[in-house]
């Protein structure tokens, strides 16, 4: 009777350890699926910008010494590229929060719309970033 | 949980390309994922070539074509063939889509890759395992119900309540919407997914369903109507052109009205 059991077939209710089919290895990227990321990429963004904001304030408020400190680090290249990169993330998360607050109504959901609202969120962004840099180097802020 | 990677029993290894069909002039080639529970290896992609000449001109017509002339083994589900039951619902070309209506010749530019509905368990090849899609239709309990007494012949509507229905009644969930929906591949435990949105919104809308206040306390959840973040995945891969993310944003405004 026990050696019976060496060449018995596993019980049917055995758990069949199933693979987990691909998802996004194979899903097709789409632009609105990959403005969803970049929204919540740049909400990330914005979180880390304030912390920026912060200190530039709470150096205003300290005295000369600690304001000129933070001039030197946003003065620089460095510098200057986070803060390009802050003024993108506002204006982008600004726009893409408008189209989720349009889609929330209840608009914008016929194909054409809802391409048509993302791809201005997309190029309103970087429309408007380039535009506030021209303006601010205009009226001297870059010194 | 966001998990990008495939787990170590799903990573995809290999695949055995098969000889192309003798005397064909015309191939096309089709990528397809394999797996079998029997032999204990993983998942891997078969490449096949298909006699265009002598086969249909959809994506399902070249699977048959394949089952019936090269590999008997291959797996998938189908039934009606016209884009009515839902069953060959898979991901071709990196989108959720109908086998059954999708033309191959659509597919552009080399190998028609085909792999099951994303982010489900598989049963074999193309088969996934849907029962908690299955599951989380139950649970928003898709049938009339009523408190008033039943009416002597039928609940009646009228033509404009009934028109209210279009766009919702037409989903024969085939799962290639909620299957599309990264919030969905994350949160599927908890998550209802478009599918279900949808057909809970059928019922919400339903002038003769007495129960609507119950099905939206149902919803009223962060995870099982919240979780949609309007992706729009599930409204591009919807093969019958129905939009679930529109039916989500619906839910959502009769959630905020109910309370005004």
């Amino acid at each position: 009777m026990l050696g019976r059991n060496k060449h018995q077939k596993p019980p049917m209710t055995a758990r069949i350890e199933r693979p987990l089919s691909p998802h996004i290895q194979t899903y097709r990227w789409t632009l609105t699926m990959a403005l969803s990321i970049v929204h919540r990429a740049t909400g990330i963004a914005l979180y880390v910008g304030t912390l920026l904001l912060a200190w530039w304030l709470i150096a205003a408020a300290s005295g000369p010494t600690a304001y000129a400190h933070v001039q030197a680090f946003t003065g620089s290249i460095i510098g200057r590229l986070i803060v390009f990169g802050y003024t993108w993330a506002l204006m982008h998360h600004m726009l893409s929060g408008i189209r989720h607050f349009v889609w929330d109504l209840g608009y914008g959901f016929k194909a054409n719309e809802r391409e048509a609202l993302t791809w201005g969120a997309l190029i309103g962004g970087i429309v408007l970033t380039v535009l506030i840099w021209i303006i601010a180097y205009a009226i001297g802020g870059g010194r | 949980m966001v998990e990008f990677a495939l787990p170590k029993n799903s990573k995809i290894t290999g695949g055995k390309t098969w000889p192309k069909p003798a005397g064909a002039t015309e191939l096309r080639e089709f990528k397809v994922y394999r797996w079998n529970p029997d032999d204990g290896k993983n998942p891997s992609v078969d490449t096949y070539y298909v006699d265009t000449n002598d086969c249909g001109p959809m994506v399902l017509d070249g699977l048959i074509w394949i089952k019936n002339h090269i590999d008997p083994s291959l797996t998938f589900r189908r039934s009606c063939r016209e884009g009515v039951c839902g069953s060959c619902a898979m991901n071709i070309d990196g989108q959720n889509t109908l086998a059954c209506t999708r033309s191959m010749h659509d597919v552009k530019d080399g190998a028609v890759k085909i792999n099951p509905l994303p982010h489900q368990p598989v049963v074999k090849d193309l088969v996934p395992d849907l029962t908690n899609f299955y599951a989380q239709y139950a649970s928003i309990e898709p049938w009339l119900k009523t408190t008033s007494p039943t009416p002597q012949k039928e609940w009646r509507q009228s033509h404009e309540d009934r028109e209210k229905l279009d766009g919702l009644y037409e989903c024969i969930l085939c799962a290639c919407c909620s299957t599309s929906c990264p919030s969905y591949w994350w949160n599927s435990e908890r998550y209802l997914g478009p599918a279900a949105l949808l057909q809970a919104n059928r019922w919400v809308s339903d002038s003769r369903d007495e129960a609507t206040g119950e099905r939206l306390d149902n919803l009223e959840d962060p995870f099982r109507l919240y979780r949609c973040h309007t992706i729009m995945n599930c409204a591009k891969a919807c093969p019958k052109g129905l939009n679930p993310a529109e039916a989500i944003a619906e839910l959502k405004l009769k959630m905020v009205e109910r309370q005004i």
